[in-house]
């Protein structure tokens, strides 16, 4: 009887998302495929034009600039990012004095966004008025053309990215807390170093937490928008894939257009995240393949004194 | 990374130890801090000391005229209303719906459910720029633009999926007794869900709460696409905004960031101890 029961009322806990499934993704999905082969511009009728639209994006400047801009950026402020937050993060495991302030320090760049800080960094950069320049100039260093030089466009935006990258500490160190002490207490004993230690038992037991934003950074990266729009930088050297999609939908009413480079944003993020799976198996090393492999013996104590919270 | 004091030979080690990671730490701080720190510095200045070289890192007394500027060039209190509006209106509805939709994934068996919950998580891969353009024409055809409808309205209907996710990671890990003791005592499923399990979550509905706050309240994209008219627009919009005039006057733009920025950073302080226990259990850490 039970059973019969839960039966429904299961369906009825989740109806709200199925309906708004059907509606907001499975039929616009529908749409969005039909839509890329037309050439829809919201005024005349659409005709179907093939794979035009494809053909066209690929020999468009334009879209291979914003596509280039988009893939360097992923590739260089996605690791660096990692990087950073993770090498933060195993600091900030430290039994210290003040480390929760430096946490919640360290995190605050990561809840402060939107076009707020993007203006913001459009000041700090600027060539002759921006905070950077000045300083750099303190130093006798001619500071660039961050926004200005096409050649700066893309170390700002990584410099923005880096100075954003916190965000991922909190997953680390909330990863960290796993990481059994009795691994760091066998290597003090054999006399492990501390950069032997990070580089041998934290960022293999992190790895778990280094996938999962590895995954989420590549596609942040591809989908960034907001700042982008708001900074530029360099008339075109500066505009990124989504901010060019955009443009196309919503300046230049192409929208047949714009739903095929939808398309190829999520081909490229289908790939390189299937890309990131398959590889997983290689580096990212699961805790319960320890507990695998000893299974009589027991699980090592995690203190709570170790814990951060 | 664990220093512990086993021996006064080692304490002296673990001085210098300690003194390089305080000096790290402080300055990845003040990284962190600078920009956000100019920030403030320079929506209270005076126009001429704005451009002053070298910079001044004090501003020249406290020029809170900025702030009265950005208040009225951007008619600020509307747009904060705006903004308001439809973010307390997506949090609300997005914490209620996805934390319903969560428990019916993680406390009930009925048919398909693996193959929707399966679909869930696709969708947490599927990024919605495919969808963009159909619903906005969706949207159009409704007439629902330059209202907050298409802001608010997807809300209603599971909100996010990752939102979901993380609430059933949750609800799994509750135990099932507590729905079957109170069920005994003749409380229907629903008000289980309303008197039992939402409020032994706080931490995960918090968690929830303030991603989709920082979610909405950020969101430029959104506000762009569907809002025409200057009454309506958000902040972020109103700020998009002055950001196209040809001659920028940063005094009053920092001035009407900063305030912008106020809300969310109120939200993450208030409710930092509960957010940082939700990502430790949300799964999210792997």
């Amino acid at each position: 009887m039970k059973k019969a029961l839960s039966r429904n009322a299961g369906f009825f806990f989740v109806a709200p998302w199925v309906i708004g499934f059907i509606v907001f993704t499975v039929i616009p999905l529908f749409q969005a495929l039909y839509l890329g082969f037309t050439d829809s511009n919201s005024i005349t009728a659409p005709n179907f034009v093939g794979f035009q639209n494809y053909i066209d994006l690929f020999h468009d400047e334009d879209f291979l600039s914003s596509l280039s801009l988009t893939v360097w950026y992923a590739i260089f402020a996605v690791p660096l990012g990692i990087a950073a937050s993770l090498s933060l993060a195993a600091l900030l495991n430290c039994k210290i004095r003040g480390v929760y302030l430096f946490r919640t320090i360290l995190y605050l760049p990561a809840v402060v966004s939107g076009v707020s800080i993007a203006l913001l960094w459009r000041w700090i950069l600027d060539k002759d008025m921006g905070l950077l320049n000045m300083l750099l100039a303190r130093i006798g260093i001619q500071g660039p053309g961050w926004l200005s030089n096409p050649n700066w466009v893309l170390p700002s935006y990584i410099l923005i990215a880096l100075w954003g990258a916190g965000g991922g500490i909190l997953t680390y160190l909330a990863g960290l807390q796993d990481v059994p002490r009795s691994l760091y207490e066998a290597a003090d004993l054999d006399g492990a170093g501390w950069f032997e230690k990070f580089v041998k038992i934290t960022v293999p037991m992190l790895t778990p937490v280094i996938f999962y934003n590895l995954i989420m950074g590549i596609v942040g990266a591809f989908r960034k928008f907001s700042d982008a729009y708001i900074i530029g930088g360099a008339g075109n050297q500066g505009r990124f894939y989504m901010v060019y999609l955009y443009q196309n939908a919503f300046n230049y009413f192409k929208m047949g257009y714009a739903t095929a480079m939808a398309w190829i944003l999520f081909l490229i993020i289908l790939v390189l995240s299937l890309l990131v799976f398959k590889s997983s198996n290689l580096w990212v090393f699961y805790n319960a393949e320890i507990e695998k492999g000893k299974k009589k013996s027991k699980r090592a104590p995690h203190g709570k004194e170790g814990g951060l919270y | 990374m664990t220093v512990q004091r086993r021996s006064l030979s080692k304490s002296k080690k673990l001085l210098i130890q300690n003194s390089v990671l305080y000096v790290v730490l402080t300055l990845a701080s003040i990284v962190c801090i600078l920009p956000l720190f100019w920030m403030i510095s320079t929506s209270l200045k005076s126009g001429n000391v704005i451009f002053e070289v070298p910079p001044q890192w004090l501003p020249d007394g406290f020029h809170i005229e900025n702030y009265g500027k950005a208040l009225q060039d951007i008619p600020f209190m509307q747009y904060f209303l705006n903004s308001t509006i439809i973010s307390v209106t997506r949090l609300v509805a997005e914490v209620f719906v996805s934390a319903f939709v969560a428990f019916g994934f993680a406390k009930f068996n009925f048919p398909g459910k693996n193959i929707w919950f399966l679909l869930l998580l696709s969708t947490i891969m599927l990024p919605s720029e495919v969808m963009l353009i159909p619903v906005f024409q969706m949207f159009t055809r409704l007439g629902w633009v330059n209202t907050f409808l298409p802001l608010t309205v997807p809300a209603f209907f599971g909100g996010q999926a990752v939102f979901i996710f993380l609430l059933r990671q949750f609800f799994m890990s509750q135990s099932d007794e507590l729905m079957e003791a109170a069920m005994i005592d003749g409380a229907n499923k629903f008000s289980v869900f309303v008197k039992i399990y939402l409020p032994i979550s706080k931490p995960a509905l918090i968690t929830v709460a303030i991603f989709s706050f920082q979610g909405s309240w950020n969101d430029l994209m959104g506000p762009l696409i569907y809002l025409n008219d200057s009454k309506k627009f958000t902040l972020q919009l109103g700020l998009a905004m002055f950001n196209g005039m040809t001659k920028v006057e940063w005094g009053p733009l920092m001035a009407a960031s900063v305030l912008t920025l106020i809300p969310v950073l109120v939200i993450f302080f208030a409710a930092q101890k509960y957010f940082v226990e939700g990502i430790s259990f949300s799964g999210i850490k792997g």
